[in-house]
């Protein structure tokens, strides 16, 4: 399958007249593969829900050019409004209306068939868990509640792309559980799920891609398995109880090196690897305190490649890219 | 065409909820004008004469007065949704500016109707006799309700480019101050001369003129009865769709 979402060269400044600020978005590429999950991945500010609005035809590039399936977001906005969902940062339902009007209203703004609606509101209610509530007015639920009424709202269509910009930001575990399994559900469905956060294990949980934002520009993108090589190899690291101790084990392990009482082998991973390298702490005599295999994480790769989360530039876009 | 009408009422029900569930917004809308109403004659009617009784003259410009009022709330209702997160979801959607604005005007324009028939009750209990026949009557309810339109739609606007909530409730101030400068609450010859320019060029005098004319034809001032209400007509339609047109290309352009 191919590209649901381009993005080429996006280029997006709110600079007023005269005012020398960056540009919010600074050459931003990038593509969502059809009928997958790609993460959007940043700190504030780095141009994550500028993407967005600008994927979603809520905003015109000041360059560049994106596509959705195939349109052009800005000379065809309308076509794509067709097809596409929003759910945006702020929960958009109305606190003075229930839940179940709510739905409704999306539904026929969306234009569903009219005898269609009522069942799909229906259906949506109980899928997230509010068919309790259906006839409850909003400003009676809970956030958690609100969120997945938002996003039922954003699923009335059945849309062939979903945008969730950072969904489950301010949610509670559960709910944000609740979410990402929703999520995968339409995935599992066809719809192609185009999502920002700034958490990473939201990320490497839903996403088969993911791209690493960072001051208005793509620093690195790929599986989460790529990026996660792309900072180095897992390890077994052992933690001893004096700095003498890890220097006389250190030599007897392949590569290995010393960190005060802390020694790190890479490793494979393999049970065989792993098994010898335990095998050799036994026979140099040393009793770690403490080892643990170590998995690099999104949030190695991120501090790897931007620096200080929260920072808005770092110039090591080629290392990686590479 | 028909998925524009879907649109346009799917609209105005939610207006119509958002505003009747409203619970402040409601005892305000149906309580001030009341208030407006028993203040102007009880405490300054005895001391004014216009060549009639006062509530006869006085009503139409409490109406117009409380059409105002309702307007504001657009106009906050409207600066709700541009700053919450409504107005991305919805622009998002296949779904004109001008559908999602036009679902607040129309909300605005039943509420009014609402409000006009309690100030018409209350005036009514108070004293007030109308002369009008059936007709009359609807065309009483037609120019209040262009008159409603174009300064809802106005409303709308000024929801749209504001950016506080604190900002879009300023606009009553604005509102409320031309019926005070129109012959709504006194002849405008009784105006300073400076002042007497502008009331009797602005649009509210010629609605105030031509409802009155209707209610009952004998306050109506020598002017001619008939060149006020096309006059009347004229102000409302070029204002409303002025504000309209502004209104939705404001929407379009706020990013």
């Amino acid at each position: 399958m191919g590209a649901i979402v381009t993005a080429e060269g996006l280029r997006k400044s709110f600079a007023k007249r005269g005012a020398t600020s960056p540009p919010v978005l600074d050459g931003l590429d990038l593509e969502l593969e059809e009928g997958s999950v790609l993460a959007l991945l940043g700190p504030n500010g780095a141009g994550k829900t500028t993407t967005v609005r600008i994927l979603a035809t809520l905003l015109r590039p000041d360059a560049g050019r994106a596509t959705v399936a195939g349109l052009d977001v800005v000379r065809d906005a309308r076509r794509v409004r067709e097809i596409i969902s929003l759910t945006g940062q702020q929960v958009a339902v109305d606190a003075r209306q229930t839940g179940a009007e709510n739905l409704t209203m999306m539904g026929h703004l969306a234009h569903l068939p009219r005898r269609v609606v009522p069942d799909r509101v229906a259906e949506l209610l109980t899928a997230f868990d509010l068919g309790d509530a259906a006839s409850r007015r909003v400003d009676t639920y809970s956030g958690g509640m609100r969120r997945r009424l938002d996003l039922a709202a954003g699923l009335l269509t059945r849309p062939r792309i979903m945008f969730l910009d950072e969904p489950t930001t301010g949610l509670d575990p559960r709910s944000r559980q609740a979410l990402w399994d929703v999520v995968r559900d339409v995935v599992e469905q066809g719809t192609s799920v185009f999502l920002t956060t700034q958490y990473l294990e939201e990320a490497d949980r839903l996403a088969r891609r993911v791209a690493l934002v960072d001051g208005g520009r793509v620093v690195a993108e790929g599986t989460p398995a790529q990026l996660k090589s792309q900072v180095g190899e897992a390890g077994v690291e052992l933690t001893l109880p004096s700095p003498s101790d890890a220097a006389r084990l250190a030599p007897a392990l392949d590569a290995a090196t010393v960190d005060g009482a802390r020694v790190r082998v890479p490793t494979d991973g393999s049970v065989a690897h792993v098994r010898s390298v335990l095998s050799t702490v036994e026979a140099v005599g040393v009793t770690p305190e403490h080892w643990e295999m170590r998995t690099p994480t999104l949030d190695d790769v991120f501090l790897t490649l931007t620096g200080h989360v929260g920072q808005t530039r770092t110039a090591r876009t080629a290392e990686v890219a590479a | 065409m028909t998925s524009l009408f879907r649109d346009v009422s799917t609209m105005t029900v939610r207006g119509l909820r958002l505003v009747s569930r409203d619970v402040d917004a409601v005892i305000t809308a149906v309580l001030l004008p009341v208030v407006i109403l028993l203040m102007f004659v009880l405490v300054f009617g005895g001391a004014l004469d216009v060549g009639t009784d006062y509530i006869n003259y006085v009503t139409p410009g409490v109406i117009l007065l409380a059409a105002g009022f309702g307007a504001a709330n657009t106009a906050l209702a409207v600066e709700h949704d541009m700053s919450s997160g409504m107005v991305e979801r919805l622009r998002s959607m296949p779904v004109t500016a001008w559908t999602v604005l036009s679902g607040h005007v129309a909300a605005s324009l039943v509420k009014n109707l609402v409000t006009t028939a309690i100030v018409f009750g209350v005036s009514i209990l108070m004293g007030f006799r109308p002369d009008a026949t059936a007709l009359e009557w609807l065309a009483v309810v037609g120019m209040i309700l262009l008159f409603v339109g174009w300064i809802t739609w106005l409303a709308a606007l000024v929801g749209v480019l504001v950016r506080s909530p604190d900002a879009a409730g300023g606009f009553s101030f604005v509102v409320m101050f031309l019926p005070y400068v129109s012959s709504a609450f006194v002849p405008v010859d009784t105006l300073p001369s400076w002042m007497r320019g502008f009331a009797e060029h602005q649009p509210v005098t010629p609605v105030i003129e031509t409802v009155r004319g209707l209610l009952a034809g004998d306050v109506v001032p020598a002017a001619d009865p008939g060149g006020a209400a096309a006059l009347a007509v004229v102000w409302c339609l070029v204002l409303g769709v002025t504000f309209a047109v502004a209104a939705g290309l404001a929407f379009r352009a706020r990013r």
